[in-house]
This record gives structure tokens, C-alpha cells and sequence, in this order.
């Protein structure tokens, strides 16, 4: 049957896809703000795993934590620095800025790394599983389980950190927070670090899976547009819902129209979505 | 107008009218590219500007528009014809988009707003047979010398500006203009003291679709050669947003005091940062963004500016 192949393949393709929503939709949540910078953390992530292997032998998977940490430390100073300065304004400003800082950092990827496409080759694969007729890649399989586990630890640290629960609060009313002697500023600056670990997670993930070149960001940013939308904004299990659904979407998309429309089929369903269900599949019920 | 906004908008005319007679091929290349700017910003300013929908797709209307002239002229149809399919191409698309992307708003529209040239771009690059696909499409040669043809793009790209600014003066000094004016400033409000939001909102759109999509068919022509990484390129849509800051935001000659100030900072940052192109603009970006965030009327001593900026 090759259904169950499709359909594990969107199963597999979506863990991966949830993770690249998550931090976006986490910080467009939060702070109120499409910050476009998120596809180039993701190719930072991305070279950050290539480098780690190809130079250290350092497994991708292991390399998961390094990209994380040097994308957070790298969007904590961001924001603080920059973004913050008028996070309050129109979504016009700061779409704006966030390009403006995409602009950059893209330009000095391509300077640094090349314009050509690289994929981490596994030397020792993990292989590949049959399951009746239905081929999984092990390797695949397991970065999408790390993916879930980020995310899972991701919704703990918000339902169970005192930090977490700061920038719940912030989210649901901004001055209500301040009131409460909580610094927004500083919030703010841990929820866009958290979203930019997020997203160096998976850049390191898909590093086996998709061969990634500097200017490859816009094209994970229109994904995780979708399925933030999907999954309804700021919503951590929504982007996990948002992501399988998107990778189903795709796969079986890709069988039915051809692969090449699979950006026109994303906005359709985006357009749709926005109109009927303007707060996701699983509507707003905070994280 | 008073009389310094009378002095501002004369001098430039004046020195527009002046390019070809002083200017070689590319002071006349450069003054059409800015023209076009002009007219991508104007076309924006009505919705982003007037009714204030952070619009993100001009890109979208200009290579839709820029597809349709090609397609049309490179099948033996004459220029101009292919110029009027293209507008009435973007016409229909920006009033069917118009119907269903208007009840969004915010956050929501920006980001629409901004996947529909990406759409566009796979649709044509998919559409092999009629567009070329990823290897672009070549345009019928006019077979006359260059200066002519800088001359003759030239004068193009100066009527449609011409025509551009003339409908946001109307725009702007009409019940059009009034009606975006309050939806920018209460939507809600507009609508409960019976203001049709909607059709207004269509029409503006729609008036930036249409001019949008001429600079679009202009380009096509002008250039020879399109593909559609370039006339759907995501920088169509942020540029005219930038250039309407600078020059400031829902006023009327705004829009081309700013794509004439951006495009000679842009012009200084290519000649001299090819590799890093890019990046300085986004370093200019974020640098107009973060300390001049209401433009150069921000800068104390033009506070005449703004003045003569709102006429």
C-alpha cells in the first residue's frame, strides 16, 4: 500500500516541520511580531551541524545542542539590542527591521559559506526500516523524534519555569505583567532567544535530511508561516499539530499535484485557513 | 498647495524633464529606474499608505504584470497592446485577491500579502510551456539604437508616473481618500457611521494593482529579458514600503521624494559594495528603521518637509 509510505513520510516530514514552527509561532505570539530572521536561524543552523561534522565528526544530533545555544545566545543579544527598540510599533516597522537583519545576515552567509548546496552524508547511517512494504529511514525517524522532545521541552519550560510562566503571562496581557513586577523587556528578549534555539535545533535536525544553501531561509519561513497559521499562533502543541499536518499536506500534496506547487498549495490552504479558522485547528487556549 | 510645496514638486518635474537632455544612457537608465520606483510606491502608499493594511505583495502585481506584457508581446502583439492586457490583468487579479484577502487584517494580511508573490513565482516557474519557467523569457528586440530606446522607456515610465501621481492627488482630495483615511484610523468606526469599508478597500487596492502591474509591463519590455526570480522578487514588495518612509507615509508626494532618495543611496551602495550589496541595504534598512523610524520629516530641520509633503 503505498498510502502508508505517503503517510509515513508526512508523518516523518512534519516532526521536523513542527520544529521549525514552533519558535516562530512562540515569538509572533508573544511578542507580536513576524520575525522574518527565522529561516536564516534555521540555515545557521543548519552550517552549524555541516561544519560540526564535516571538520569535528561531531553527529548532528549531538550538534543539535551547540546550534541551539549559539542561536539562542545570538537572539537573546538581537532582541535585546535591536528589536526591542520598537517591538511596540506597527507590524510595519518591525517586519520591516527583521528583513532589514535578514537582509544582513543572509549576505554574509553567502560571503562566508558559498552559494552552493551542501547536506550533511552520514557516514554510518542508521539505514532503513521495513515495516511491511512501507520503507522508514531510521535516521529521519530519529530526528524527528528529537524534534518532538524539543518541542515537548519547550511546552514543559513554559507550563513549569517560573520564566515560562513570565512570558505566559506577558503574551495573554503585556501591562497586566508588567504590574506584576515582571521585566518585559528582559521576557521578551528569552522568548525570542528560546524561538532562535528552536529554530538552530532544526536547522542541525534536517542537516541529513535536506541540502540547505545560504539563501534557503525564505523557503522554511513560508513553511512555518503555514503552519503557525495552522496551528494557531503562539500556540506550542498547535505548531506540533500545525507541523504533522503540514508534512501530511505535503506529501500527499505532492502525489496528487506534482511537488513543484507545493508552496501554491500551502498558501491555498493558509488563505482558507485564515478566513474559516482565523485561530488554528485547535483554537486559543493559551500554551 | 502653498507655495514652497509648489517649488518642491516644479523642481522635481523640472529636473526629470531635464534627464534626457543632459543625461547619457545611464543617468536616463537610472532617472526611469527611479520613475518606476515612484510609481511601485505610489501604487503602494494607497493601500499602505491611505488606508494604512500593511501591504507586502507589490512584487506580485509588477511580475504578474511583467509576465502578462511579455507573454503578450513576445507572441507578435504590438508593445502597446501588451501593456494595456497586463494592466487589465492586474486589474481582475487585484479585485479577485482584493474580495478575499481584504477581510484580513494586521499580521494576517502582511503575511498573505507576502506569500502571493512566492505563489506567483512557482506558478509561473511551473507554467513551462507558456512562460519559459526558470529559463525566463525573451522579448521581441525594437531593433533601434540604444539612446532611442532610453529615450523612448524614458518618456514611458515619466507618462505613467505622470498618471500615478495624478490619481493619488485625486485619491487623496476625494471621498476615496476620506473613506481610507478612516479605515487607517478606526475600521470599526468607519463601518458603524456608514462608510462602505470593503469597497473602498477593494478599489484602493485595485489602484495599486493596476499601476503595479504597468511598471510591471514597462520593466518587461524595457529590460528584454525577464525570469521570474526577478520580477517577483521579495525586494519589489519591501523596497516601495521603505521608500514611502522616507519620504513619508499617506501623503501625496511623498512616495516620490522617497523612491528618488532611496534609489541614489542604493545607487552609491551598489557602485561601491557589490558583494556586500545586500547586506548594506539591510544595514541601511535597520539603521532608517531603528533611528529615523518617521522618515526624513524626523530629521528637525525638515520640519518644511512635512509640510510640503501633505499637500
Amino acid at each position: 500500500m503505498i498510502f502508508f509510505q505517503y503517510l509515513a513520510n508526512g508523518l516523518i516530514l512534519g516532526g521536523l516541520y513542527a520544529c521549525i514552527a514552533a519558535g516562530f509561532s512562540l515569538v509572533w505570539g508573544v511578542l507580536s511580531i513576524i520575525n522574518l530572521l527565522h529561516g536564516s536561524f534555521i540555515v545557521l543552523g543548519f552550517y552549524i551541524a555541516y561544519f560540526s561534522y564535516t571538520m569535528l565528526g561531531i553527529h548532528p544530533f549531538v550538534s543539535v545542542v551547540t546550534s541551539a545555544i549559539v542561536l539562542g545566545a545570538i537572539g537573546y543579544v538581537v532582541q535585546l539590542g535591536l528589536i526591542n527598540r520598537v517591538v511596540a510599533r506597527s507590524v510595519l516597522v518591525t517586519l520591516i527591521l527583521t528583513f532589514g537583519l535578514e537582509l544582513m545576515m543572509n549576505n554574509a552567509m553567502l560571503v562566508s559559506f558559498s552559494a552552493d548546496y551542501k547536506k550533511v552524508l552520514l557516514q554510518n547511517p542508521l539505514g532503513i526500516a521495513h515495516l511491511g512494504n512501507v520503507f522508514i529511514s531510521l535516521d529521519r525517524a530519529a530526528s524527528t523524534v528529537i524534534a518532538f522532545l524539543l518541542i515537548l521541552l519547550l511546552w514543559l519550560v513554559l507550563r513549569l519555569t517560573s520564566v515560562g510562566r513570565a512570558i505566559v503571562a506577558v503574551r495573554f496581557d503585556r501591562d497586566a505583567a508588567l504590574l506584576m513586577g515582571i521585566d518585559v523587556n528582559r521576557t521578551y528578549a528569552i522568548t525570542f532567544a528560546l524561538g532562535a534555539a528552536l529554530a538552530g535545533a532544526a536547522g542541525s535536525l534536517l542537516s541529513a535530511s535536506f541540502p540547505v544553501a545560504p539563501l534557503s531561509g525564505p523557503l522554511f519561513l513560508s513553511k512555518a508561516f503555514v503552519i503557525c497559521v495552522l496551528g494557531g499562533v503562539g500556540s506550542v502543541p498547535g505548531a506540533a499539530v500545525g507541523g504533522l499536518a503540514f508534512g501530511l499536506l505535503e506529501s500527499f500534496g505532492a502525489v496528487l499535484f506534482g511537488s513543484e506547487y507545493a508552496l501554491t498549495l500551502a498558501f491555498v490552504v493558509l488563505i482558507i485557513l485564515l478566513l474559516v479558522r482565523p485561530h488554528g485547528l485547535l483554537g486559543v487556549k493559551g500554551f | 498647495m502653498t507655495r514652497t510645496q509648489l517649488f518642491i514638486f516644479v523642481a522635481i518635474v523640472a529636473l526629470l524633464l531635464a534627464m534626457p537632455l543632459v543625461g547619457n544612457n545611464y543617468v536616463l537608465r537610472l532617472a526611469t529606474t527611479a520613475l518606476m520606483y515612484a510609481v511601485l510606491t505610489m501604487a503602494w502608499n494607497v493601500v499602505g499608505g491611505f488606508a494604512g493594511y500593511p501591504l507586502f505583495g507589490i512584487a506580485a502585481f509588477f511580475g504578474l504584470g511583467a509576465y502578462s506584457g511579455a507573454v503578450v508581446q513576445s507572441s507578435g502583439y504590438p508593445v502597446a497592446l501588451a501593456w494595456i492586457v497586463a494592466v487589465i490583468i492586474g486589474t481582475v487579479f487585484a479585485i479577485v485577491l482584493g474580495f478575499i484577502l481584504l477581510r484580513l487584517r494586521g499580521h494576517a494580511f502582511a503575511i498573505a500579502t507576502l506569500v502571493i508573490a512566492e505563489v506567483l513565482r512557482e506558478l509561473t516557474n511551473g507554467w513551462t510551456s507558456v512562460t519559459g519557467g526558470g529559463m525566463g523569457l525573451n522579448l521581441p528586440f525594437f531593433g533601434w539604437s540604444p539612446t532611442a530606446l532610453a529615450m523612448f522607456f524614458f518618456y514611458m515610465m515619466l507618462g505613467l508616473a505622470t498618471v500615478a501621481f495624478v490619481t493619488t492627488w485625486i485619491v487623496a482630495h476625494n471621498r476615496l481618500g476620506f473613506a481610507l483615511n478612516c479605515i487607517r484610523q478606526n475600521e470599526d468606526a468607519a463601518n458603524i457611521v456608514g462608510i462602505d469599508t470593503t469597497r473602498y478597500k477593494i478599489i484602493a487596492f485595485t489602484i495599486a494593482g493596476a499601476f503595479a502591474a504597468a511598471a510591471g509591463a514597462i520593466y518587461a519590455s524595457w529590460t528584454g529579458y525577464i525570469e521570474p526570480s526577478d520580477v517577483y522578487d521579495v525586494l519589489f514588495s519591501i523596497k516601495p514600503i521603505i521608500m514611502a518612509l522616507i519620504g513619508g507615509m499617506g501623503t501625496v508626494i511623498g512616495p516620490v521624494i522617497g523612491a528618488v532618495a532611496f534609489l541614489v543611496l542604493d545607487e552609491v551602495v551598489w557602485r561601491n559594495f557589490l558583494q556586500l550589496h545586500t547586506g548594506v541595504l539591510g544595514f541601511l534598512i535597520v539603521v532608517l528603521i531603528l533611528f529615523l523610524p518617521s522618515g526624513l520629516s524626523s530629521i528637525g530641520l525638515t520640519r518644511l518637509w512635512r509640510k510640503a509633503a501633505s499637500a
